[in-house]
């Protein structure tokens, strides 16, 4: 501040800034180790709670790997003091089961292209909401945000019937269509609050360095915004995959995901757990690889270091 | 490199907000300008709507005698540097400084060039390869100047770039950013709101108050010749003293007077105000900078018809100097100019500032040699250099007749600029 009466002079030699001086401080290996011991009690308790989570899991992969009788004679359990029971005789011919094999595939053709759809609308569009300014903008915000508490349930027999009219009722086009328009207003939501948190004189910067709008959000926006981004496709991803009522009522046999399958087997041969371990556990397997496979982009913080 | 012409610029904001208010001020080439007022006075916004980050309400802006109003701002061939350095926090150093050149689409071997030497200049060469997040503050800084060296613009903007430093580093910095600024012979136009960097940095510095331009001039001539009464008291640090004096002629002799104390005005004093003469029998406003006066015990006794009698309430003893605070008898001074200052400081309320007014005391600051004696509760008679006053209108509070501020002397670009004192009651106070 200019002219306050205590006043203090700096006037010393002025000498060159040595990097060294200012670097910031890390924490040492003692004192992680530390964190880690002060902690141990709710280590304990976070591994009891996950071990019991995974419980379900791990009966069902156990259960996959049995045959029918076995299953039939006794729990998942007994299998762990006897691993000869083992067996991948149910994958085998879950494999080589045509309809199956169809579903399988179909859940990939649906899914892949659901979510990146829904990633691609949905980044534009957040990105628009939140740094474009346009006649409209907030009303048009309100209304997404309106449907988002639509329920989709609320959506099937209208567009039922539009498909029909489009041609395209029982295709695979029809259910990612389906999950695209259900999928993005939450898309949209989130991703503008997300690019809305980027700081402006970030973005400011960007435009005073020869940013176009176009580049600006390839190379500033996108970047920046890949936690949620990641966030927001495996959410996306494991909600198409899972998926049961959409795919039940828009796709065919031709073009039915795994979830239809596999339930369809249920009803063609009763207790036929021998199938529905295996196909299950397979139809959960492919989420998981997803999750783990995008969660080193999980990083909180991303935004750390572009200011003060 | 270019000048830079803001003419008759205004920006009132989409609620209403005058912000800059018909400000017109030419930066020439090569010329290190610093936009100086305090905290809500429109230079944030004066500077962002000469990189085109603001619209501009009225008049024109010109860079390298192309008007650019309507230029958007990656056309206008202008780099800033952001207070808060607004760093690409995804990117290394080096892709960081070059990827305005990137955008530009220069060769990979052009960048990696000029990246290297703009490391070199800023000493960051071993912090190429690291994310900001991995620098300090001060390191941090220098990213966002070499991002602005590297793209050799036409002229650098800069938004209060040291305030985030610690004050020894900032010191450093500003040293760093004057040798980077010649060596580059760039235009600067630089932002702040702490005088002392205005003074030390700018070639001119512009004083700005409520979106208006007080007065643009070289330090030294805003340090001597304050247009009015604001400038005067943004201006130096400790602040310069003021006072209600009445001036009158009792023979040949012209005198101030306030309180209990009487200073002679001799008749350089005359020739150097000569609006003074106007004023004889009137009350002014009586400007003395701390640094005007001295004890007389250590220059060799008092200087009659030039002395304050005092009793030191407070010493500050910095070493290379006194700082000696007591109080004369006569009423302080309260104007807008004053409440607006004070506030600025943060040390006191206007309101305080209201009840002070009323009891007989203004508080003063003396800057005295370290050789003096004087101890809290001692008496000290202070001699003034009574050629150096300051004589500003009670109403007004513009400078009565300072010699280089009318601009009847000295080259063009060292002449202060008198701006009309803000006259609209409504505007008042509205700017902090
Ligand atoms: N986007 C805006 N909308 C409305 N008023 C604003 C906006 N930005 C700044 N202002 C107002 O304009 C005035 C000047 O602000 P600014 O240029 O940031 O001042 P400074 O940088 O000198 O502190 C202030 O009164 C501030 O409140
Ligand atoms: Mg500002």
């Amino acid at each position: 501040m200019a002219n306050a009466p205590v006043t203090t002079r700096v006037d010393g030699p002025i000498e060159p800034v040595r990097p060294d001086d200012l670097r910031p401080e890390g924490k040492g290996l003692a004192g992680r180790i530390a964190d880690v011991a002060s902690h141990g009690p709710l280590y304990v308790i976070l591994v009891l709670i996950g071990i019991f989570w995974m419980l379900p899991a791990i009966g069902l992969l156990v259960a996959s790997l049995r045959t029918a009788a076995a299953n039939a004679d006794s729990g998942w359990w007994t299998a762990l003091g006897n691993p000869s029971q083992l067996t991948l005789d149910n994958y085998q011919s879950l494999l080589a089961n045509p309809v199956i094999q169809r579903a399988f595939i179909n859940t990939v053709l649906i899914t892949v292209p659901a979510t990146l759809l829904v990633l691609f609308f949905a980044a534009m569009a957040g990105y628009a909401f939140a740094w474009i300014r346009f006649p409209g903008r907030d009303v048009l915000f309100l209304v997404v945000i309106g449907l988002l508490v639509v329920p989709l349930q609320l959506g099937l027999i209208p567009i039922a019937r539009l498909y029909n009219q489009l041609g395209i009722f029982g295709s695979i086009v029809g259910v990612v269509l389906f999950h695209v328009g259900f999928g993005l207003p939450f898309a949209i939501f989130l991703l503008r609050n997300f690019f809305a948190g980027i700081p402006r004189e970030l973005m400011e910067a960007a435009r005073m360095d020869g940013a176009s709008e176009w580049r600006l959000f390839f190379r500033v926006v996108l970047p920046l915004g890949i936690p949620a981004l990641a966030a927001l496709a495996v959410y996306q991803f494991l909600w198409t995959w899972n998926d049961l009522l959409v795919g039940l009522v828009f796709a065919n046999s031709n073009s039915q995901p795994i979830t239809v399958a596999i339930r369809e087997q249920t009803r063609q041969f009763g207790a036929n757990i021998d199938i529905i371990s295996s196909g299950a556990f397979l139809s959960m397997v492919i989420p998981l690889i997803v999750f783990f496979a995008f969660q080193r982009y999980f990083v909180r913080g991303l935004l750390a270091g572009s200011g003060k | 490199m270019a000048e830079i012409e803001l003419e008759g610029v205004w920006k009132v904001y989409a609620d209403g907000t005058e912000a800059v208010k018909d400000l017109t001020i030419t930066v020439g080439d090569g010329e290190f300008v610093v936009f100086v007022g305090p905290s809500g006075c429109g230079k944030t916004t004066a500077l962002r709507m000469i990189a085109g980050l603001e619209e501009i309400s009225a008049g024109k802006i010109r860079i390298a005698d192309r008007v650019v109003n309507d230029v958007p701002a990656r056309d206008r061939d202008v780099a800033m540097v952001f207070q808060n350095y607004a760093l690409y926090p995804h990117l290394t150093v080096r892709e960081n400084i070059g990827f305005g050149l990137k955008l530009r689409k220069m060769d990979r071997a052009v960048i990696n060039e000029r990246v290297n030497h703009a490391a070199e200049i800023l000493g960051i060469t071993e912090l190429l390869d690291k994310k900001p997040k991995a620098l300090s503050g001060g390191q941090r800084q220098r990213v966002a100047m070499g991002r602005a060296i590297v793209r050799q613009p036409e002229a650098f903007l800069m938004d209060e770039p040291l305030s985030n430093l610690d004050a020894k580093l900032r010191v450093q910095m500003r040293a760093e950013v004057l040798r980077i600024q010649q060596e580059l012979g760039v235009t600067v136009v630089y932002v702040t709101h702490d005088q002392t960097e205005a003074m030390t940095m700018g070639d001119r510095v512009a004083v700005i108050r409520g979106g208006i331009l007080q007065q643009i001039a070289a330090p030294q001539v805003l340090y001597d010749n304050p247009v009015n009464l604001f400038v005067a008291g943004f201006i130096g640090s400790p602040a310069m003293n003021i006072v209600e004096a009445k001036i009158t002629r009792k023979g040949d002799v012209l005198t101030a007077t306030f309180g209990s104390t009487e200073l002679t005005l001799g008749d350089q004093v005359l020739s150097h105000h000569p609006d003074l003469e106007r004023h004889i029998g009137e009350s002014v406003i009586l400007g003395i900078r701390p640094e005007e006066m001295e004890d007389a015990a250590t220059v060799g006794g008092p200087v009659k018809g030039a002395t304050i009698d005092a009793t030191a309430t407070l010493v500050e003893k910095l070493g290379s100097e006194i700082l000696v605070h007591f109080e004369v008898d006569a009423p302080r001074v309260v104007t807008d100019d004053v409440r607006e200052l004070v506030e600025d400081i943060g040390a006191i309320t206007s309101e305080d500032l209201g009840k002070a007014a009323a009891t007989n005391v203004s508080e003063f600051v003396a800057m005295v040699s370290p050789r003096s004696v004087v101890d809290k509760g001692t008496a000290i008679t202070l001699n003034v250099d009574t050629t150096r006053l300051h004589f500003f209108d009670v109403e007004t509070g513009i400078a009565l007749g300072g010699l280089r501020a009318t601009g009847k002397t000295g080259p063009p670009h060292s002449h202060g600029l008198v701006a009309t004192h803000e006259q609209n009651p409504e505007t008042e106070g509205d700017s902090t």
